[in-house]
């Protein structure tokens, strides 16, 4: 029997879907292990290295013991906003991988399954390439503010509402330079679709990291701040405001936050890759085989993004925090400015 | 009508609540008020049990009241039931981080009350380890106020130093932290035989942990941003409440008890009294990292040619004999039994004194008043965080949420210090 078209097309999406959680969530784990190593090691320290071979199977531990860990509502909390606030940040974070693609086109041969004809088909490595990407990445770390904010209220406790509201205004501050700091990508490329952007970086000096540094400058940065790790992880900073929006959170819930937070970082070094490094485009294409090339590339793209990902680990261990109104100056006063600035010189040279 | 401080605080007060009016009639129909934050007794950043009520207006400090009581332990009074030498051990727990140097300035008190002279060989070792005590403090508290403001790292590098000083302690004391190491004229023993090596080897450590330590701070943009111009203490301020230490010296004062009032020795040494200029959190940062260098330049000639000889004075009224001795002669059996047996012990004639140190974190004084028994009538303590700490709600009011971590930090707070 020949499988509909149709039909194999949201198998193969499925398919997808399911590989790519997988990715996203071992990546997350092994990105807490790879944090307490690196922090380790530029610390003099050891890092655990007792479950398992050099502790490679302390994720799975961390994780048993958040599972059994009391799941504790405060008494006067929004039970409601309260269980949805993990939730909302969680998802959105991981939606955003579903326009990241990580590598380009691949043929998958006919072949018989459960007596089940399936013909040769061709599929991106992308779960879907809307024509809007770039817009639904923003809308979607938009949303993830919800899940902070509302966490921080909903706990009926003083010091995860100052962290709440500590989010809400930085998310949103920094959101207008990372969107503002793309627009000169996207009037390059003139398209706001993830294949076009990284067709357009087909060749290694196309890459957006020459052509738009500044704005790879402005767009790491408050990358890091939509993401509130160190030097702008003023929404959860433990001596100020003890744990910040999730202070009362515990166990699978708090995992959640921790999860949403790793992904988001994923996905924003990611992204990073995508937008700036030539996403899956790697130099030397040509040598390798043409067997291995699509190999070559994925393998590019992550290694890529694991770079992304030791800088971003890199940067926590050595740098102080910002204090909420020099955050603030930062956001408006210098990088707000350098994007718009970045808009008008690349205008500028797209006439000339 | 004269000025005092508590009249200038009172003051500010009254200003901010007329302030507050007005922004309360302004907008009738939205009326804000200001958020009471318990900051502490549980916290990340207290470092112990203290307590803080914060009134937040926004993310802005109002006001702050300091709590004391959750970690008294009542010290004083023990040490009026107690002999001179039991008290030693009390002193250990009140500042935790630097307990040689509270040792040695107990002893130096009773010392004067007692006439005694102490051996060249216990002066050095005094001195040394006393350094020694601030460099792991210096440390531990450089460290803790960058970690505070986020420096997870420079508070490591710090510790690891420490770490070799602690083991250090260990050789010296047999304890890394609860030292009791000094006796009323002497010490408890003799130092190791390569304790002079010991002392070089954790200076060098200190030293590069400071180095690296500095190189991560000290000219960082966030950190001079995060330290400069808060929790800023003009020097008269500082005078008037009573600072001492570091915290006076980074406001600008030169005061600094081993060079205005030296003792053990400490006029013979050669060092420098680093001072600040402007009195905020990166001045006194820059004077404890300075003072850190300083200590290891007196660690050093102390060590050097460390006189040979007993540790402990000849005065067998109040020193113990030595061990072999008491074994063979009369007279060393009868002193010992009159020095350890309940109800005897060293006895100083009938009197007060006070007894100032130079501490890591200022001047730590004891005041001891003698009946002429076995055990002190009074003793006061004099803890140097205790004053240091009563500036914290005059150099918090109207900064930020996130500067009184800085601030906290800053001044070094011991709370085992706050109450005795």
């Amino acid at each position: 029997m020949v499988v509909d078209p149709m039909i194999l097309e949201g198998a193969i999406a499925l398919v997808k879907i399911g590989i790519l959680l997988g990715v996203v969530f071992t990546s997350v784990a092994y990105l807490t292990f790879m944090e307490r190593r690196v922090s380790a090691l530029i610390q003099d320290r050891l890092g655990p290295n007792r479950v398992g071979p050099m502790g490679l199977l302390q994720p799975l531990a961390d994780g048993i013991k958040f599972m059994w860990k009391e799941e504790f509502i405060p008494a006067n909390a929004d039970r409601v906003l309260f269980a949805i606030a993990p939730v909302m940040i969680l998802v959105p974070a991981l939606l955003i991988f579903a326009v990241i693609p990580a590598g380009g086109e691949v043929t998958i041969p006919a072949f018989t399954l459960f007596g089940l004809q399936i013909q040769e088909t061709t599929t991106t490595l992308q779960i879907i390439d809307l024509n809007v990407g770039i817009l639904y990445v923003l809308g979607m770390t938009s949303i993830a503010v919800y899940g902070i904010a509302l966490g921080g209220w909903s706990a009926n406790n003083k010091f995860t509402l100052l962290g709440g509201i500590r989010s809400s205004a930085q998310m949103i501050s920094y959101e207008l330079s990372l969107g503002l700091s793309i627009v000169g990508i996207l009037m390059l490329t003139g398209s706001l679709q993830m294949s076009q952007i990284v067709a357009a970086q087909d060749g290694f000096l196309d890459w957006f990291i020459f052509r738009q540094p500044l704005a790879f400058l402005i767009f790491v940065i408050a990358a890091f701040a939509e993401n509130n790790r160190l030097p702008f992880d003023l929404v959860e900073c433990e001596q100020e405001l003890v744990g910040g929006f999730h202070t009362e959170y515990s166990s699978m819930r708090f995992s959640m936050f921790m999860i949403a937070e790793y992904a988001s970082m994923i996905a924003a070094s990611a992204l990073m890759a995508t937008l700036f490094f030539g996403g899956w485009h790697m130099p030397f294409e040509d040598l390798v085989g043409p067997g291995l090339v699509t190999l070559y590339q994925v393998a590019g793209f992550l290694l890529k993004t694991a770079f992304f990902l030791f800088v971003y680990i890199w940067v926590r261990w050595s740098l102080p925090r910002f204090r909420y109104d020099q955050l603030m100056a930062i956001g408006w006063k210098v990088l707000l400015p350098l994007a718009l600035l970045n808009v008008v010189i690349t205008g500028i040279w797209m006439l000339v | 009508m004269s000025t005092t401080p508590t009249d200038k605080l009172a003051e500010a007060d009254l200003e901010e609540i007329r302030n507050e009016r007005v922004t309360f009639e302004r907008t009738p129909d939205m009326p804000t008020e200001h958020m009471i934050l318990n900051f502490g007794p549980q916290h990340p950043a207290t470092h112990g049990t203290l307590h803080m009520v914060l009134e937040l207006d926004g993310e802005r400090v109002a006001g702050a009241t300091p709590h004391l009581g959750y970690l008294h332990t009542g010290f004083e009074k023990l040490g009026e039931y107690r002999s001179y030498n039991q008290f030693v051990t009390l002193t250990d727990r009140m500042n935790y981080l630097s307990p040689l140097c509270n040792n040695i300035g107990y002893s130096h008190a009773v010392e004067k009350l007692m006439d005694i002279e102490i051996t060249p060989r216990c002066r050095d070792i005094r001195v040394a380890l006393a350094e020694l005590s601030r460099l792991a403090d210096h440390l531990l508290c450089i460290g803790t106020a960058a970690l505070d403001i986020g420096a997870f790292t420079a508070f490591l590098y710090g510790f690891r130093a420490r770490e070799v000083l602690y083991d250090l302690f260990e050789a010296v004391c047999g304890t890394r932290l609860t030292t009791s190491y000094t006796r009323v004229g002497g010490l408890l023993r003799d130092v190791p035989d390569n304790f002079a090596e010991m002392a070089r080897e954790s200076v060098e450590e200190t030293l590069r942990a400071t180095a690296e330590i500095d190189r991560l701070l000290t000219h960082n943009r966030i950190w001079r941003d995060r330290t400069e111009g808060v929790g800023v203490l003009s020097a008269e301020d500082a005078v008037a409440w009573g600072a001492t230490g570091p915290v006076l010296r980074a406001s600008g004062v030169e005061w600094d008890i081993r060079k205005n009032e030296p003792y053990l020795g400490y006029e013979t040494y050669d060092f420098d009294i680093p001072i600040g200029r402007n009195g905020d959190a990166y001045d006194r940062y820059l004077v404890r990292m300075e003072e850190i260098r300083q200590s290891a330049k007196i660690v050093r000639q102390a060590v050097e040619d460390l006189p040979l000889g007993p540790v402990n004075a000849e005065e067998e009224h109040a020193v113990l004999p030595e061990k072999s001795e008491v074994y063979e002669s009369m007279e060393s059996l009868i002193y010992h039994f009159k020095m350890t047996m309940e109800g005897h012990g060293p006895t100083p004639p009938v009197g007060e004194v006070y007894a100032a140190t130079e501490a890591p974190n200022g001047e730590l004084g004891f005041f001891i008043v003698s009946d002429g028994s076995r055990e002190p009538y009074r003793i006061r303590v004099r803890p140097p965080s205790f004053v240091n700490f009563s500036l914290f709600p005059m150099l918090i009011r109207g900064h930020m949420l996130s500067d009184v971590v800085a601030v906290l930090g800053s001044l070094n707070v011991i709370a085992g210090e706050l109450d005795r």
